[in-house]
């Protein structure tokens, strides 16, 4: 329980989220994605039908952060200087301002993340010289449209002062429904569970997020979505390749389903490709026109890393629900004495 | 008249002659499956058991459902044993066991929770399952609360602790997938029956194809607490053939939520 604790706590700065480091003593030999081409030409292992061979476990920690700090403007890329001086400054431990990391050098308060395996001074990390994971000058999610930001507003304020009313009442993690770092797009998250397995199938490629054993059996034949009907929490998703790039397209969210805001019209776009023998870039297009005025675009590298992926129950151990609610009643019960 | 008697006379005897050709080919030994490209009996697919044995492995007769409101739907179907020699060698005290938890199953059946099924169990959970096949790994994705396994093709690993879903290692017997399947922890049943079994629980699957749209799927279960002897469970899996057929969302534990955390809802005023 206690790492769905931590799983949970949504309150974890999604800054503390980039810190997650887990790989890649490799990082001198992957190729960036900001790098130019090497010379001699990489191309991806096939699995039998042609198509790469994407298979394997696969993590996304990152030292990069979603969105870029405001400090950096549109700069978009690190220099290879600045890029070197960064990975001895956080090698060492000091995480500043460069990558908007100084909240979670501050995290001790809480949790201590080294009993997770996020010493940073011993981690390794994928290597990418962008300033932030959103590509393109902006480096931000777009601000939400006025429609989105009422509807986000307005069930907030519905919720305000009954949060502890009932389980329908709690975030969706905490009922295990939607664990944060189970949502799609697939987003770096602090927790040591981000690893991601990949089988290949006849006409199926499976992604297996080890976080609350999520699950997507994505057919590659280019069929068309399911009914618009049929609206599912993590949506409806079907794939097909685009030469050597696994293009995995999915509609058909919940309107409670609420990536950074969005309503039930999200539709995203992720984009796989094998980089190098240790890298997938990973790649999604985010856009939902009730809530941002255009489609914006994140790249993250995946490393290999070690399996195996672990069972993650997470509603079968879930006492902290009912903790919450019991303890919210217990409450209720002493202001009632008081009152009397 | 004559004439489509003599028709259908024909047919009896086609059938019945075909059946003379078929009958020996029935058998799971005959029936070549095709192959992946490494040369391995192709399993990919969703598939289906078309029983009543979640209700009870054992042969059991159609009764009521648990809920009187709901009439006969969601009434318990009847079925015929899926056990070798029908019953299931219980211990004298873990038959007093599977009498309690059957009596109480409502409250009981881990399925009820939307809790994570185990193996077999989660074979013939009345949804449908996909086996995705890679020669080193092969996946399952069963609709049931989005539970998954991995079958690790490769030298057998060790459980590193105990879990819902167990831990699964395969290899191939001719054209049979042998998983044996360790570590399940004591928590999951294997029916509404109340059939049930300890963290010592040993299974042994084996999936063999037996046309181009059917498995035999069989387990042979261990459990040296509960059960005198291990014993064995049989049954086709049948292929989703329809054109789009897909594994949808199935995230069950909002269906429990009330059950499990509705008495713990703040007290309305006046109610």
């Amino acid at each position: 329980m206690s790492r769905r604790c931590l799983a949970s706590t949504a309150a974890l700065p999604a800054m503390i989220a980039v810190l997650l480091i887990l790989e890649a003593p490799v990082a001198g030999q992957a190729p960036s994605p900001s790098s130019k081409a090497p010379g001699k030409a990489w191309t991806p292992p096939r699995i039998p039908d042609g198509h790469p061979d994407l298979q394997g476990v696969w993590g996304n920690a990152t030292l990069t952060p979603l969105e870029r700090p405001k400090a950096l403007g549109t700069k978009e890329f690190y220099t290879d200087e600045e890029f070197s001086e960064l990975s001895k400054r956080v090698r060492k431990g000091i995480v500043g301002e460069e990558a908007d990391l100084g909240a979670a050098a501050e995290n001790p308060v809480r949790y201590d993340l080294s009993l997770y395996g996020f010493d940073i001074t011993k981690a390794t990390f994928a290597s990418t010289k962008r300033t932030s994971l959103i590509v393109g000058p902006d480096g931000q999610v777009p601000a939400m449209l006025p429609p989105a930001r009422k509807r986000n507003a307005e069930r907030a304020a519905k919720n305000k002062g009954h949060e502890f009313d009932s389980y329908e009442d709690r975030p969706l993690q905490e009922r295990c429904i939607l664990m944060t770092q189970e949502r799609i797009p697939m987003l770096p998250a602090v927790n040591d569970n981000n690893l991601l397995q990949i089988v290949q199938g006849r006409g199926y490629v499976a992604l297996l997020h080890e976080i609350d054993h999520s699950t997507r059996v994505i057919p590659t034949d280019g069929r068309p979505h399911v009914s618009k009907n049929i609206r599912q929490w993590q949506g409806d998703s079907v794939g097909h390749w685009d030469g050597d790039t696994l293009v995995v397209d999915t509609t058909n969210f919940t309107g409670l389903t609420v990536f950074r805001g969005s309503g039930e019209q999200l539709h995203l776009v992720e984009r796989f490709t094998r980089k190098s023998d240790d890298t997938i870039i990973y790649e999604f297009t985010a856009e939902d026109p009730s809530t941002w005025a255009k489609p914006w675009t994140a790249e993250i590298p995946w490393t290999k890393t070690q399996g195996p992926i672990y069972e993650w129950a997470c509603h079968e151990g879930n006492t902290m629900i009912s903790t919450i609610l019991r303890g919210a009643r217990v409450a209720d019960e002493e202001a009632a004495q008081k009152a009397k | 008249m004559r004439s489509s008697f003599g028709n259908a006379l024909h047919a009896a005897v086609a059938i019945g002659v075909l059946s003379l050709v078929t009958l020996p080919c029935a058998g799971q030994q005959s029936y070549r499956a095709p192959r992946t490209a490494d040369g391995k009996p192709d399993l990919n697919g969703i598939w289906q058991a078309l029983n009543s044995a979640d209700w009870d492995l054992e042969g059991h007769a159609a009764a009521a459902g648990p809920v009187p409101s709901l009439g006969a739907v969601f009434a318990r179907s009847p079925g015929l044993s899926v056990v070798e020699g029908d019953e299931i060698p219980y211990l004298p005290e873990a038959a007093a066991k599977k009498k309690e938890n059957q009596a109480n199953w409502v409250k009981l059946d881990p399925e009820v929770k939307c809790y994570l099924p185990g193996v077999p169990r989660a074979t013939y959970l009345p949804y449908p399952f996909q086996i995705v096949q890679s020669q080193k790994t092969i996946l399952i994705s069963y609709e049931y609360a989005g539970a998954v396994r991995t079958i690790n093709m490769g030298a057998p690993t060790k459980a590193p602790a105990d879990s819902w879903m167990g831990w699964s290692n395969g290899h191939w017997e001719g054209d049979t997938l042998v998983v044996d399947v360790t570590s399940q922890n004591g928590d999951t049943w294997f029916d509404h029956a109340g059939n049930f079994h300890t963290d010592a629980l040993h299974v042994v699957e084996r999936y063999t194809p037996r046309s181009a749209d059917t498995l035999n799927y069989e387990a042979t279960i261990e459990d040296s607490k509960v059960f005198s002897r291990p014993w064995k469970i049989s049954m086709p899996l049948y292929r989703h053939v329809e054109k789009n057929a897909r594994l949808l969302e199935y995230k069950c534990p909002e269906f429990a939520e009330e059950l499990l955390y509705g008495p713990l809802r703040k007290k309305q005023p006046g109610k």
